[in-house]
């Protein structure tokens, strides 16, 4: 059998199950409205799991699901090495956000990293400690400042209304998801111009943790057939 | 034996002979408050420890290294000189799949002793060359002490030399920074159109929301300084040359020391540091190092630990060029300045692997 790991509510789910039956393949909700249960159509040999868009990396990662669709971002960051574990089947073409840093607007001197670097320093010998940047992306946003050679900075943890912590004192910059930016300008604050992290949208991933027998490689070999994906089955262990 | 029996017996093999040669043996806490390492290290130890969290004490870090308890020990207790070895384990996340362990077992010495760093950096690295002889590994040097002379030689502002030597250890933010202070860069448009409307007599900040900590008066004291530096002419072509020159000396000692004798005569203030070279590779060689088979690599050293500001030495296996270093250390005076809000020690010193021995040795 092969599982398939779809967001289990919401827009994400919707939009899969447009994305997958436009395409010749019919995904839907199973039961009451609120279960998470569901089916396909057109394909044998393949199952449907419902599962939170943030715990799918997780599931792929240890090879629970075959298939999976998420934000490239959550794959990013949270897997290590995300490459060796999965891999990029297809863009779905939504969910389209960017992971940036911002900063205040009224931070006249700031626009590149460049200068955040050089701010990380002066805000160090002046207030006693590293400059804080509110971020629920610990791994992307870390590997991404290491790889700048920005320095002098610390992570601090926000799970959600990030950009309100520089207003509240908590942070001094923030690294966020944004679509249209106007949280952000809300907010008064500004991308830098080479602050962009991740371009992420919603993917179709394959699990390289999976076991891909015979029957799950033949559905696989189906499934892409059917979707209009000509993309070479990647290695896949049995 | 299993093999962490074996790596044991070669752990405790090593510390013996560091404890023969008279140094006091020292233990350290496997928990440590995260707080002074994040402050000393930044935010890329978090991605290389373990942090957990402790109701009364905080957010505390499973021991990455030994050299922060050593060095806090030695200025809580310790009188000078003093010469430490220590034993255990120390935790290392792995960000990436692969065969690199987390837990891995440290010998190490360490020397506070300001008598004549230069005899001290030659003790360690001596101490650590017979230990490891039987191995027959290679051994690189490096000297941090150039590269921060070689900086400070440039004829440039005090800003852009303090911009420079804080990213000594981070290569690709030096050269970035380089290439904008040599002109080599272009200005980006955004800053340009900053400096243009500053020039004009524009207030900038006027109209703006100031939100956060950073207060206005911090901003307006960096604009300044960015109207300043745009005034300051370029570092010129010839000199950032005359610094990559420095930068990418790599030779056997006494070559390496005759190149950078040579730089030194059209570069006079790096002649300090070439001289503290020169002796260093002399009581090298008084401690009977084969100098002339040793190599020297001016940029040795700069990606690994910031705090390291003098003598860097490492050792490793060419048979097996994937293994991380079998042992390496320096000197880290920059360190305990840190540490020790202002009061400095003279230290150096360095690690073993005993695993890395024992795989050598064909016992794992």
């Amino acid at each position: 059998m092969l599982k398939i790991g779809v967001p289990s509510k919401g827009r994400l789910m919707e939009k899969t199950f447009d994305w997958f039956g436009t395409r010749g393949v019919t995904m839907r909700q199973t039961g009451a409205d609120r279960e998470y249960s569901g089916t396909i159509e057109g394909i044998e040999g393949a199952e449907l799991v419902l599962l939170s868009a943030g715990e799918i990396p997780r599931e792929l990662s240890a090879g629970r699901i075959h298939l999976g669709v998420t934000g490239s971002d959550l794959v990013r960051e949270k897997l290590a090495d995300w490459d060796r574990q999965v891999v990029e089947l297809a863009p779905l073409g939504f969910g389209h956000a960017d992971l940036i840093i911002a900063v205040p607007t009224g931070w006249a001197d700031v626009e590149t990293l460049d200068d955040l670097d050089a701010v990380a320093a002066q805000f160090r010998r002046d207030h006693g400690h590293r400059l804080r940047i509110a971020t629920k992306y610990h791994r992307l946003v870390r590997d991404f400042l290491t790889a700048q050679g920005v320095a002098d900075y610390q992570l601090v943890d926000s799970q959600g209304a990030t950009e309100g912590t520089v207003k509240n004192l908590t942070a001094e910059a923030v690294a966020d998801i944004t679509s249209s930016g106007e949280t952000l300008r809300a907010n008064h604050l500004k991308i830098l111009s080479d602050g962009l992290i991740h371009s992420s949208q919603a993917m179709l991933f394959a699990s390289l943790r999976a076991e891909w027998d015979a029957a799950a490689r033949t559905t696989l070999a189906a499934l892409l057939a059917r979707i209009g994906l000509d993309t070479a089955l990647p290695e896949l262990s049995g | 034996m299993t093999p962490k029996t074996a790596i044991r017996a070669e752990a405790e093999r090593l510390y013996q002979a560091i404890a023969a040669t008279g140094a006091q043996p020292v233990e350290a806490d496997l928990l440590l408050p995260a707080e002074t390492l994040l402050d000393l290290y930044g935010e890329d130890i978090r991605a290389r420890a373990y942090v957990t969290h402790d109701p009364i004490r905080g957010e505390m870090m499973l021991r990455p290294d030994f050299t922060v308890p050593v060095v806090q020990a030695h200025m809580e207790h310790g009188a000078e000189p003093a010469r430490y070895c220590y034993m255990g384990e120390v935790f290392r996340q792995q960000m990436h799949l692969g065969p690199r362990q987390s837990e891995y077992v440290q010998v190490g010495y360490e020397v506070f002793d300001g008598s004549d760093p230069l005899a001290a950096d030659a003790e360690v690295f001596a101490l650590f060359q017979s230990l490891l002889a039987p191995l027959g590994l290679r051994a690189a040097t490096g000297d941090i002490g150039i590269l921060r002379a070689a900086v400070e030689a440039l004829e440039t502002t005090p800003r852009r030399k303090a911009a420079l030597l804080r990213h000594l250890w981070r290569p690709r933010r030096f050269r970035a920074l380089l290439d904008r202070f040599g002109g080599r860069a272009p200005v980006p448009p955004a800053r340009a159109d900053l400096l243009a409307r500053m020039a004009r007599g524009e207030d900038v900040l006027s109209g703006l929301v100031q939100t956060g900590l950073r207060s206005e008066e911090e901003i307006a004291e960096r604009l300044t300084a960015l109207r300043e530096d745009a005034a300051a002419p370029p570092i010129s072509g010839a000199e950032v040359a005359r610094l990559e020159a420095v930068l990418s000396v790599a030779d056997k000692c006494p070559a390496a020391l005759a190149q950078l004798a040579a730089m030194a005569r059209d570069l006079p203030a790096l002649t300090p540091a070439v001289d503290r070279l020169a002796a260093r590779i002399d009581s090298l060689a008084t401690r009977g190092i084969d100098v002339a088979a040793l190599d020297f690599e001016a940029s040795y050293g700069r990606t690994t630990m910031e705090y390291y500001d003098g003598f860097v030495f490492g050792f490793y296996a060419e048979s097996e060029a994937d293994l991380p270093p079998i042992a390496s250390g320096g000197r880290y005076d920059a360190l305990t300045a840190v540490l020790g809000h202002g009061r400095s020690i003279p230290a150096v010193g360095g690690v073993i692997r005993p695993g890395l021995v024992a795989r050598l040795k064909g016992v794992l």
